[in-house]
């Protein structure tokens, strides 16, 4: 059973889901369900001056309709869970319902519920809004000049945090030897998972209890928020979350709309079911991204690397969402150094209120939007001093040696040795001769470049004190029971909550190689609330890191009570059972053993248990690491602009991830590439835009470009493993390492490639267009492009 | 993406077609394949009481050979229209340009007639259709009538199909032997469709000079087009590659090009230029 972990095992869970057994939200039919519809504000900041619901009312199979005024008071507020200190955060209140004023196109205005799915649809065109526009703040940076209009009344300047990490001395940058400065926008993207979200509720007038499935990726989260918003008890409240397509990070969030779908059932005391729409989804549910960030990079012309200040100005809509405000700040502000031992840093974020859609995590949660300033700017600074990048990315690593390794921030990295990605990167591209490559090929009037990214990224958050100085609203730690029946089968109940991650395979491997048991044998169930005591859900690449520690602790838990009892029975101490692939041995004593089987049965039937000894097998285990975990790697793209079109063709990807201890290479490999094409989609295609009175114009698949298996090249992946000490299997994260290197990796290239034409940025995403435009002009219009 | 509320009959043939249309009171609405009008549908961009399913008449299928053309029934799909042998021997550029549309699922629903008579300024099969001089067999109120393509687009989702009517088939004409083809298209990244296609049929005589240019332009237009500026241009003309990327520059002449938040209008116009002058020059070797 021994060497599960490291094994390329195909996913558990794809024979339910490609068999098309596995449970969606939709799938769920209750008896006597209704449906449930939101209409949604068309207009970005107006107030309401009525709402007249007559007709609809009269419309057949309506059951409720209800307004925002209609819950005032009957619904609380939803809040976000993530609170900056020491920023003067003002968090403005966000009712499940617009009341009186609606701050973004996508606000809910009205809640409808009727008889039939197709026909609760029907009633929103039938209820008439009368509004009074007004004027909108759209941009962070203009949102906070003096006279901008104010998204809610008491927030000055639109101004919804201030936070400040570390110091740079004015003097560090104006005298060093070389400076380099740019701004970068990292633009508004839709994390667009294949299912919309989606609620249903249902309450027993009996014992008042609610039971709620939604798309959440942190059904405690919901159980925790959601019992105070709807003033239910938390022990009364059932959340669940069942099969999920995706979340991205846009299924953290505690949203309004859940909020309704649990009040109107419990309301109407009838099952209530919402599906979100397509186009509804793309206002109503959480952006990512979207911000602009200016960067001064100070260090000497022989390339060492001395300061560098960031400003990261947030574009966080129209209320703070539920992870929103740590984004730009914690995830951000701290890691924008990068890979390098850059000796001061500062960083100072504004988080601006705007009418638009809320932004929260989305897959990296800031920490692709901080590799990327810090990759973009190496690659400037190499091209000032005239050095190569990829030496001057060597010059400033943080050196194998000094690890643990504290940034100019003070998070202490826990493992790492990142020329050994970077090593194993070149030799796979070849880089010497491609260089030579592309100078031919210039020569030759094409346009290649070679892009880098030696990122590295936090992740798998932890303890929770810091947590708590950091203001997260809830604990990082992480629960795992493991339940041994009479015959030897294991149910795994976990805090952690995968919604395609493919976490059943993963930690069947961890399970399987602790115990000693096949694959088969292990059964896990997540994200119910009823059935896992608490946790904390999945985001932040933290299941394997913090879920699967929790999970290995409670495995030595039940080995060593089964011990007890193997020793017990085979009548000698615990001192000398040993225990290998799921058979307890007496050290030296062939033939006395017992297999884990049979122990399950024992201690299951109680007969002839060891003194102090409980019945049955089954333990617990709460794990708090002592520390985040910082995955890092390289990347490289090779990418050839077509002159006549701008078109952007991607040569190569190739892609060395040390993400410690890897558990699947199959499954890894599988995160590797998803989050590459999120990554290279923010940087090619993605993008989310509102016209200046906010209205959303890329509201829909007909505009809003997702990345598509035809546009890209085979992916090279490969792992080096330098293990993590904060977890007992060496494991760090791998859901966001792709996203987080691939922007700037992409970038890189296309402005290396552009290099003949001088610019050096061009904004994402990277139309076409735009890089027509750059040859065109022959970059002359750099700073308009 | 719910549809609004909405009656179905499936019609027996093509009369019945056309009385159910009539018998509609402006209600009615054909649905073919279902691929371009759903979608529509779902966005309430268009809400008809009623649709009458064409779907299922056996004259609208059918690819037959008539002297100098070729007939191709409106209910073909474009994945029918891909593998026809017919087609691909004698108007391989249709077959080039179908085999190009959508995803494998979209070509198996999508047809020939509905991503005609749609109108879609958008659309790919439009660019062959002009370059293989289409003609539009119609049947209605009065009978049959026959519309040339040229002609037929008068604005995004706006063509000259009279009221009451459906089109039965397509007749292209079939180049003369010395002709060469090709459809060229640049893929829109969001939806696949082409933000320019260019189909081309061209000619050279024994001396080397263009004899045959057809040149059909879709995607950047408000409405797809024939390209005849460049037509002109080229005819009677060796094809040198000066000739060709001159010729080309004219390829937006001839249509209205628009903006949209994808493309503006002058990088529209460079990329029919582009798409044309490359299209071109893959037909010599
Ligand atoms: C995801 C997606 C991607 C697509 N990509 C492409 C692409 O790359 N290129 C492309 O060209 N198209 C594309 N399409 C559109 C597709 O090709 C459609 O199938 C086609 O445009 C319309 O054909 P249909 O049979 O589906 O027509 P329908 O949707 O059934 O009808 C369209 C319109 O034409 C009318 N109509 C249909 N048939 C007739 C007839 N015989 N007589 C009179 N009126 C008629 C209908 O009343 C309706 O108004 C795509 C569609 C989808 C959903």
């Amino acid at each position: 059973m021994a060497g599960k972990v490291g094994a390329r095992i195909k996913r558990k869970e794809d024979p339910r889901l490609l068999t098309g057994n596995g449970y969606f939200s939709d799938d769920i039919q209750l008896p006597g369900m209704l449906h449930a519809a939101i209409l949604r504000s068309p207009h970005a900041h107006a107030l309401i001056k009525s709402i007249n619901i007559e007709k609809a009312l009269e419309a057949p199979g309506v059951v409720a309709i209800y307004t925002g005024k209609d819950l005032e008071g009957k619904i609380g507020r939803i809040p976000s869970s993530w609170l900056i200190p020491g920023s003067n955060l003002k968090e403005a209140p966000q009712y499940p319902l617009a009341i009186d004023r609606v701050r973004y196109v996508g606000d809910g205005v009205v809640l409808v519920i009727a008889e039939d799915r197709y026909g609760v649809r029907d009633v929103l065109d039938l209820i008439e809004v009368d509004y009074e526009f007004l004027p909108v703040s759209v941009r962070q940076k203009e949102a906070m000049q003096e006279n901008a209009p104010l998204v809610h009344d008491d927030i000055e300047n639109n101004i919804a945090f201030h936070w400040k990490a570390g110091e740079v001395p004015d003097e560090e940058i104006e005298e060093a030897e070389v400076v380099v400065r740019e701004s970068f926008n990292v633009q508004r993207v839709a994390p667009s998972p294949i299912e919309t979200r989606a609620a249903i509720g249902q309450y027993n007038p009996g014992n008042g209890e609610l039971t709620l499935w939604c798309t959440s990726q942190n059904p405690h989260i919901h159980r925790m928020v959601l019992s105070e918003v709807l003033d239910i008890s938390e022990a009364k409240l059932r959340v669940i979350a069942p099969d999920i397509g995706g979340g991205f990070g846009g299924k953290i969030g505690v949203y309004p709309d859940e909020a309704l779908i649990g009040y109107a059932a419990r309301d109407l005391k009838q099952p209530v079911k919402w599906i979100e729409e397509r186009n509804e989804h793309f206002s109503a549910a959480n952006h990512g991204r979207d911000e602009i960030i200016d960067v001064e990079l100070a260090g000497t012309r022989d390339g060492k690397l001395t300061a560098i200040r960031v400003k990261n100005t947030a574009n966080m809509g129209a209320y703070l969402s539920t992870f929103g405000p740590g984004v730009p700040t914690i995830d951000f502000g701290l890691m924008i150094t990068g890979a390098y031992d850059i000796p001061k840093a500062a960083c100072e974020t504004f988080g601006v209120y705007t009418n638009t859609t809320s932004t929260d995590a989305y897959r990296g949660a800031g920490k692709p939007e901080s590799t990327y300033q810090i990759e973009r700017m190496i690659d400037l600074f190499a091209r000032e001093i005239g050095m190569d990048p990829v030496e001057l990315r060597r010059k400033n690593f943080a050196k194998k040696e000094d690890f643990p390794f504290t940034n100019a921030q003070g998070l202490v990295y826990d493992s790492g040795d990142y020329e050994k990605p970077l090593n194993k990167a070149l030799e796979i591209l070849d880089y010497k001769k491609l260089r030579e490559e592309q100078e031919a090929l210039r020569n030759e009037g094409k346009l290649v470049g070679i892009g880098f990214s030696t990122y590295v990224e936090l992740c798998g958050f932890g303890p929770s004190a810091v947590a708590g100085a950091i203001g997260f609203q809830g604990g990082v730690w992480e629960n795992a029971t493991i339940r041994v029946h009479p015959s030897g089968k294991v149910t795994v109940f976990s805090g952690t909550s995968p919604h395609g991650q493919g976490h059943n395979t993963t930690f069947s491997q961890v399970v399987s190689d602790k115990l000693g048991i096949p694959l088969e044998d292990i059964e896990f169930v997540f994200s119910d609330t009823k059935a896992v005591s608490m946790g904390w859900g999945t985001y932040g690449s933290r299941s394997v890191a913090v879920g699967g520690g929790a999970i290995s602790i409670a495995a030595d838990r039940i080995i060593e009570k089964a011990k007890k009892i193997a020793a017990h029975e085979l009548e000698t101490s615990v001192e000398d059972i040993e225990f290998e692939d799921g058979v307890f041995k007496i050290s030296g004593v062939p033939g006395m053993e017992r297999k884990f089987v049979d122990i399950a049965k024992s201690a299951n039937y109680a007969w002839n248990l060891p003194e102090g000894v409980e019945p049955a097998l089954e333990a617990q285990a709460f794990f708090d690491p002592e520390n985040f975990v910082y995955p890092f790697g390289t990347h490289i793209v090779v990418a050839e602009v077509d002159k006549d079109t701008g078109q952007i063709e991607l040569k190569r990807y190739i892609a060395v991830d040390d993400v410690g201890r890897v558990i699947n290479p199959l499954t890894s490999e599988g995160q590797v590439h998803g989050g590459i094409a999120q990554g290279v989609g923010q940087a090619m295609w993605e993008g989310i835009v509102y016209s200046d009175q906010g209205q959303l114009l890329s509201g829909s698949f007909m505009d809003y470009t997702m990345p598509k298996a035809r546009f890209f090249p085979t992916i090279e992946t490969a792992f080096t493993e330098t293990l993590s000490p904060v977890n007992q299997l060496g494991a760090k994260g791998i859901g966001e390492t792709g996203t987080t290197a691939s922007i700037a990796a992409v970038m890189n290239a296309v402005v290396d490639a552009l290099q003949p034409y001088g610019v050096t940025d061009v904004e994402m995403p990277l139309t076409p267009e735009k890089i027509w435009n750059i040859i065109q002009t022959g970059g002359e219009n750099d700073d308009t492009i | 993406m719910i549809p609004s509320k909405f009656d179905y009959v499936r019609a027996e043939s093509v009369e019945h077609v056309v009385q159910l249309l009539q018998d509609s009171d402006g209600e009615g609405k054909i649905i073919a394949g279902g691929h371009s009008l759903l979608p529509l549908m779902k966005f309430r961009v268009t809400e008809p009481g009623k649709l009458i399913d064409i779907s299922r008449i056996p004259e609208l299928k059918g690819v037959r050979l008539e002297r100098d053309r070729v007939i191709v029934g409106a209910m073909m799909t474009h994945r029918e229209v891909a593998e026809n042998p017919i087609i691909k021997e004698h108007i391989p550029v249709l077959s080039d340009a179908a085999r190009l549309v959508g995803d494998i699922q979209i070509r198996n629903r999508g047809t020939i007639g509905g991503n005609i008579a749609h109108g879609d300024a958008v659309a790919d099969l439009p660019a062959p259709a002009l370059a293989l001089d289409a003609n539009l067999i119609i049947s209605g109120e009065d009978g049959l009538d026959v519309i040339n393509i040229d002609g037929f687009f008068l604005g995004p989702l706006i063509t000259a199909l009279p009221e009451n009517s459906v089109v039965t088939s397509i007749s292209f004409e079939i180049p003369p032997s010395n002709a060469k083809s090709a459809y060229l298209k640049y893929f829109h990244p969001a939806t696949g469709y082409p933000v320019v296609g260019v189909a081309v049929v061209l000619g050279v005589n024994s001396d080397g000079l263009a004899d045959y240019v057809r040149i059909g332009i879709t995607g950047s237009g408000d409405v797809a087009y024939r390209a005849k500026s460049v037509e002109q241009e080229l005819i009677g003309k060796p094809l040198t590659e000066d000739v060709i990327t001159q010729a080309s520059k004219l390829a937006a002449d001839d249509g209205d090009i628009g903006s949209d938040l994808f493309a503006s209008e002058t990088y529209r116009r460079n990329l029919c230029s582009v798409y044309t002058r490359r299209a071109i020059s893959s037909l010599l070797d």
